[in-house]
């Protein structure tokens, strides 16, 4: 016997592997015209992955503090070796996994893979994409630089607007009045332990409950019966289409990491101005441009306020769309085709229209 | 108490008769004026410069007449005992320094058109110079001292031009003051003086340009137009740079070119001529090169290069430049050139720094093309073992 065969034996005689990845090995993926979408939930976590190790990597070096956090990232970019290269793939890697959560989320959306009983899967994975918001937020401000103070500085004021809890959160978020020491602290202890440790136990249930209920079959294939097609074998096949992809994904990241690397920009002042035209990353590049185009106020109701609150309840309504679909009856399923293509077309006109005008 | 004082002199004035005179527009106004004034606020009233009007018998006419304003001035600004109590060191030589000038010359020979104290300083309204509101602050002098000066009938009697506050207006000192807020840039009276006001004659220009500008001064001094412009009887500074209308010279000011000021006695054939068409030739070119380095700087630092330290140190070149411009006023290339030098070789250096990090990039993205080929070797295995399986499968 060969020695990984030898390895493999004594480990299965203690833990018997063959049962523990039976689900596996048994697992079958429905094949038809649209089951090339299923490939964008592993993309996702791929990157979620390549995040994890390229964030270990630069934990080695970043010091999480006001005055040596820019020194601590420029000298991971100038001075560590291929430190340069770990910063930006995890800068790029940040955008391409929000981008596939967001395609992922459309993509179940518009094929209604959250019908029952998916029902929580839908939920747990929107919680996993607010997650993934809530890593790049903290994460924008770690390296200290003029861009990611003022854009914090920013994004915090408009839940301090709130009425009633307002001025707590933003004590909360921002650790004091005005973003600092503290801020920068609290940040980085929720992006490498707080959100890690939640999303790893998001993305576990959300497994299980993928693994448990199967991939959803879009109803207009279901519709033509057994005329549909097959089904794959999980492994070795469909994570060979897996392997694929993700090889894809990694060719696409190294090459925009070195073609297109991440600058530093200058060290965050905070008695500074903020620079001329700032604005968010292009995930919250949308709620930005909502917010700049309603009125100052509505109802004699502060415009900003009346905008949270209309995204937190387009939130719960987004990740409540299983239920509501339901209860809408036999025009349920056209209305939510339409409120996803509607919601598709406002988010990505939006965010153009932002980033071409600021 | 100075309010007091006020209505203690109307109601004087009231019991003396005078109440028709006081419901005169200008008196009210006076008096309305007066509670800002400084005089005011360090307890003197209207009957400290208006004497014995509060005095019965004494005449109606409480007017000062302009030929008694710098003596009655002068009666307490003068008087170092006197202005002591107000602040130890108050100048006293206002009124000697007003006798030199062209004004107080003009005066003293009974023209009373000539500006008194009461014309620059305002009547009722007297401020601290360093009060906003005064018109003797450095923001208000031009504007003041153009109430006449760009009048040109009040003018005419005298032959003197009226375009120096619309040349002032027009000049980097005027933008200095008002735009960025520096006080200390000049003004009127910076170069021609306060109390002495007075043109400077032809020698005294170097040395009112050099109270700010001392290295371009000592350089002329020590260079063959200082000579020449003596002879010629042309004054420094002002004949290159003009007088009111100063503005910032840029590299075409040097030469024989159409917009240089050196052809204006210089031509290109002659050897000074050709000093100036190789000072600007390499003015020029240096600048150009700094603007291309920076460029090559700027394109490494949006590719994530590190190129602090070449930013930083190009910013000497920018100083050498700045000296080289300076040293131009001796007219002596050797020394020119010496400047220019420094900042060459600061150049070369921060091109050198920006270039290596360019090739660093280029290195960067050839190296990914090796990983990118096995991912797609990768890529094309798992699509080719795939495709057997499925067939073994079928």
């Amino acid at each position: 016997m060969s020695g990984p065969e030898i390895v493999r034996q004594w480990i299965d005689e203690r833990v018997d592997l063959r049962e523990m990845f039976a689900p596996l090995m048994e697992k079958t993926v429905p094949r038809h015209r649209f089951s090339h979408w299923y490939l964008l939930g592993g993309v996702t976590l791929f990157l979620f992955g390549v995040q994890v190790c390229t964030g270990l990597l630069l934990l080695l070096y970043y010091r999480p503090s006001m005055n040596e956090a820019y020194e601590s990232v420029q000298y991971i970019t100038n001075r560590v070796a291929f430190g340069w290269l770990v910063r930006s793939v995890h800068a790029w890697s940040a955008d391409l996994m929000i981008f596939m959560a967001f395609a992922h989320m459309f993509s179940v959306a518009f094929l209604r893979a959250y019908r029952k009983p998916r029902e929580l899967t839908w939920m747990s994975g929107m919680v996993l994409l607010f997650l993934c918001l809530g890593f790049g937020f903290s994460g924008y401000l770690l390296p200290w630089n003029t861009l990611s103070f003022f854009a914090t500085k920013v994004g915090t004021e408009v839940p301090g607007r709130m009425p009633v809890i307002g001025h707590a959160t933003l004590l909360f978020m921002r650790g004091g009045e005005d973003v600092g020491a503290a801020t920068l602290a609290r940040f980085f202890s929720l992006h490498v332990v707080v959100l890690p440790a939640i999303t790893a136990s998001m993305i576990l249930l959300h497994l299980l409950l993928v693994q448990k209920f199967g991939m959803s079959v879009p109803p207009s294939v279901e519709k033509e019966g057994p005329r549909f097609g097959s089904k794959v074998k999980f492994f070795p096949n469909y994570f060979l289409r897996d392997v694929m992809t993700w090889s894809v994904a990694l060719m696409v990241l190294l090459v925009l990491a070195v073609t297109f690397p991440v600058e530093l920009g200058k060290k965050a002042d905070p008695f500074g101005s903020a620079p001329a035209g700032i604005r968010p990353e292009w995930y919250f590049l949308s709620q930005f441009q909502t917010l700049r185009l309603l009125p100052a106020t509505i109802l004699h109701i502060d415009g900003e306020v009346i905008g949270a609150l209309a995204f937190g309840l387009a939130g719960a309504l987004w990740v409540g769309l299983p239920l509501l679909e339901g209860r809408l009856g036999r025009n349920g399923s056209r209305w939510a085709r339409i409120s996803v293509l509607g919601a598709l077309v406002y988010l990505a006109s939006t965010t153009l229209y932002a980033y071409f005008t600021t | 108490m100075r309010l007091l004082a006020i209505v203690v002199t109307f109601v004087a004035l009231n019991a003396r008769g005078l109440a028709q005179q006081t419901t005169d527009a200008s008196v009210k106004s006076a008096h309305e004026q007066f509670v800002s004034d400084i005089h005011s606020q360090k307890g003197l009233t209207c009957v400290s410069c208006h004497q014995g009007i509060d005095k019965p018998g004494k005449s109606n006419d409480y007017t000062i007449r302009r030929s008694e304003i710098p003596a009655l001035c002068g009666s307490c600004h003068a008087d170092a005992g006197k202005m002591k109590q107000y602040g130890p060191s108050l100048r006293t030589d206002q009124l000697e320094q007003y006798k030199t000038s062209v004004h107080g010359i003009k005066f003293a020979h009974g023209d009373t058109h000539v500006a008194v104290c009461t014309d620059c300083h305002t009547t009722h309204s007297i401020r601290p110079a360093s009060d906003p509101h005064a018109s003797t602050h450095p923001l208000n002098v031009a504007a003041t001292c153009k109430r006449c000066h760009s009048d040109r009938e009040y003018m005419k009697p005298y032959g003197i031009a009226t375009d120096q506050f619309a040349g002032y207006i027009d000049s980097v000192h005027y933008k200095a003051l008002v735009e960025s807020g520096d006080l200390s840039a000049p003004t009127c009276t910076t170069c021609h003086g306060s109390h002495g006001a007075a043109p400077p004659g032809v020698a005294a220009v170097t040395n009112v340009c050099a109270t700010c500008h001392v290295l371009q001064g000592k350089f002329f001094e020590e260079s063959p137009h200082k000579q020449a412009f003596a002879k010629l009887e042309l004054p420094s500074c002002v004949t290159c740079h003009e007088g009111h209308r100063i503005h910032h010279p840029d590299d075409d000011f040097v030469g024989t070119g159409k917009s240089a000021v050196c052809a204006t006695c210089h031509i290109a054939s002659e050897p000074a001529g050709q000093m100036a068409d190789g000072a600007h030739n390499s003015f020029h070119h240096f600048e150009t090169e700094m603007v291309s380095t920076k460029s090559l700087l700027d394109r490494a630092s949006r590719a994530g290069m590190d190129v602090a330290d070449a930013e930083m140190e190009l910013t000497q070149a920018n100083d050498a430049l700045a000296k080289a411009r300076v040293s131009l006023h001796s007219a002596q290339p050797a020394r020119v050139a010496a400047d220019l030098e420094e900042g060459a070789k600061v150049i070369a250096r921060a091109h050198e720094a920006g270039t290596s990090a360019l090739k660093e990039r280029d290195s960067r993205r050839k190296a990914i093309v090796l990983p990118v080929i096995a991912l797609a070797g990768l890529f094309v295995t798992a699509a080719l073992y795939i495709r057997a399986l499925e067939k073994r499968e079928r």
